[in-house]
């Protein structure tokens, strides 16, 4: 029996016409923005399942444009996504594809920045409008996004979580949830925190000091 | 504090000789350290959404334009500014509203989901229509949105409010219910009476399938969002007569899950039964999705 605030019931306010085809899509489009940063180019939309058979008919691909472009699933410039893309001169194709033994309304982005750097970000929109992040670029890793999270990318060494920690602890940041993805010993990781709490540009700052993070990011909740 | 049955918050109002809405803020505050105008202020934007999705589209200059569905809220409109309705006038403005609220759905518009998407016309159809011919407050109409919101999560935790999972009763049947309670509240009704009315309402819509055709949020679910509406009005009437659900709304709730649970898929959002398999949902189908490709 799970928890629910009457808010869960009457709310939220969203974009139809699909919980789970609009409001979630534009939700993982947004959190792919989050997680990349500023500066996309391109993106190839890969849709699987559900997504690829009814994504026309639910605004799917403008729900996940929308998301792309920043805009949360409540607002009403997701009906125009694919004339503001253009006016962005944002680049964008979807496509059927098979992800896979994933959840049926699935999407891989495939995004390219304007530094030509590439990112690969797949999520599932699990219903409700909730989503899970299931893999960025090669790393599997499986979060909501419904806390503040902390993404870092660091090399596979003692010591750095030890760091990354204490350093949460001095600036009084509980960690709620804490999952720890790499490729292999040794090798890039990848660490996605949940904290109850916000994490200052200060406490990001401190832990970019660390050689081996190369990157820290700080993703809202939604 | 957590009220995890209607038994429970039952009692609880009983006891503490408060309303639904009452125990469901404190609720709210215990649960999520919200202040009593914080939980209003966002009530408060659930509804102007609400109010929206029913006048931009009973007062916009266009016909809206769904893939299936389109102009039907304004066609109601139109008769019941013209001709006495059959069903009366707060029944007809209910149903249009709701077919409004749907149409905005259809259409990319801003909704509140109330529990979701596909039963979001139910809600602003009763709280607008009763507003209008029972001059009902701002601060009612909030009190009866919590009620309704009360009645919700006591389903969410025992049963489902998903088609997916539990086929249309588990969306408009839910929605109805909530409608009964939140409307009960508004005209003053006690907390047994709102639960009896919610009792009553999801039990006469017990049984209905998630069929949408195309697999769109558009048809049957629009009129059914209208079916639903008129079903938390009648009920509501009935319980506010002081007739009593034969069946507790508990009892009713489980019932209803169970249901769900023998439904087959293809009767749950699938859109692989139904009218959705029918030869001219299939046609509907094949045309929507054969001009995108």
């Amino acid at each position: 029996m799970g928890q629910y605030s009457v808010f869960d019931i009457v709310g939220p306010v969203m974009i139809g016409p699909s919980s789970s085809h609009t409001a979630g899509a534009a939700r993982l489009g947004y959190m792919a923005k989050k997680i990349v940063g500023n500066g996309i180019q391109e993106v190839y939309f890969y849709l699987h399942g559900s997504f690829a058979k009814t994504y026309n008919g639910h605004g799917t691909d403008k729900a996940l444009l929308a998301g792309v472009m920043g805009y949360l699933p409540d607002d009403e410039r997701i009906r125009d996504a694919f004339s503001l893309a253009k006016k962005q001169g944002l680049l964008y194709h979807f496509m059927e594809a098979d992800l896979g033994d994933v959840h049926p309304n699935t999407v891989k982005m495939k995004i390219i920045m304007d530094t030509g750097e590439e990112w690969e970000i797949t999520g599932s929109s699990i219903g409700a409008g909730k989503i899970k992040i299931i893999k960025i670029n090669t790393m599997e890793v499986d979060f909501a996004g419904e806390y503040t999270t902390l993404i870092t990318y660091h090399i596979d060494r003692p010591g750095i979580i030890a760091t990354l920690t204490a350093i949460l602890a001095k600036y009084k940041i509980n960690i709620a949830f804490m999952k720890l993805f790499r490729e292999k010993k040794g090798s890039k990781a990848i660490l996605i925190l949940e904290t109850d709490e916000h994490i200052e540009k200060e406490a990001v700052k401190e832990i970019l000091q660390n050689k081996d993070i190369e990157i820290a990011k700080v993703i809202e909740p939604i | 504090m957590e009220f995890k049955t209607g038994a429970e918050l039952l009692d609880f109002c009983e006891k503490q000789g408060c309303a639904i809405y009452q125990a469901i803020v404190l609720q709210e505050k215990t649960m999520y350290e919200k202040k009593d105008v914080e939980i209003y202020e966002q009530m408060k934007i659930n509804l102007k959404v609400m109010r929206d999705s029913v006048k931009n589209v009973l007062e916009g200059k266009e016909v809206s334009r769904g893939q299936i569905i389109g102009g039907e809220a304004k066609k109601l409109r139109k008769r019941y500014k013209t001709e006495i309705p059959v069903c009366g006038m707060t029944m007809a403005k209910a149903i249009s509203y709701a077919l409004a609220t749907m149409e905005t759905n259809a259409t990319m518009g801003k909704i509140v989901a109330a529990p979701t998407a596909g039963s979001c016309g139910i809600l602003p159809a009763i709280l607008l229509s009763i507003e209008n011919t029972h001059q009902i407050s701002e601060q009612l109409l909030l009190n009866g949105l919590l009620t309704a919101g009360a009645i919700g999560t006591i389903i969410a935790k025992n049963a489902t409010l998903s088609g997916a999972e539990g086929g249309c009763q588990a969306e408009v049947g839910s929605a109805s219910a909530m409608g009964a309670a939140a409307i009960i509240e508004m005209m003053g009704g006690t907390p047994k009476q709102a639960l009896d009315g919610a009792a009553i309402a999801l039990k006469n819509l017990m049984g209905l399938i998630c069929d949408p055709i195309a697999g769109l949020v558009e048809a049957p679910c629009s009129k059914r969002n209208a079916i639903g509406t008129a079903n938390a009005l009648i009920s509501a009437e009935m319980a506010l007569a002081g007739i009593e659900s034969v069946i507790p709304f508990d009892e009713v709730v489980d019932a209803m899950f169970q249901v769900g649970r023998m439904m087959p898929c293809t009767l749950r959002e699938t859109a692989e039964g139904g009218v959705a398999a029918t030869p001219t949902g299939k046609q509907i189908k094949q045309q929507i999705f054969q001009k995108h490709l």
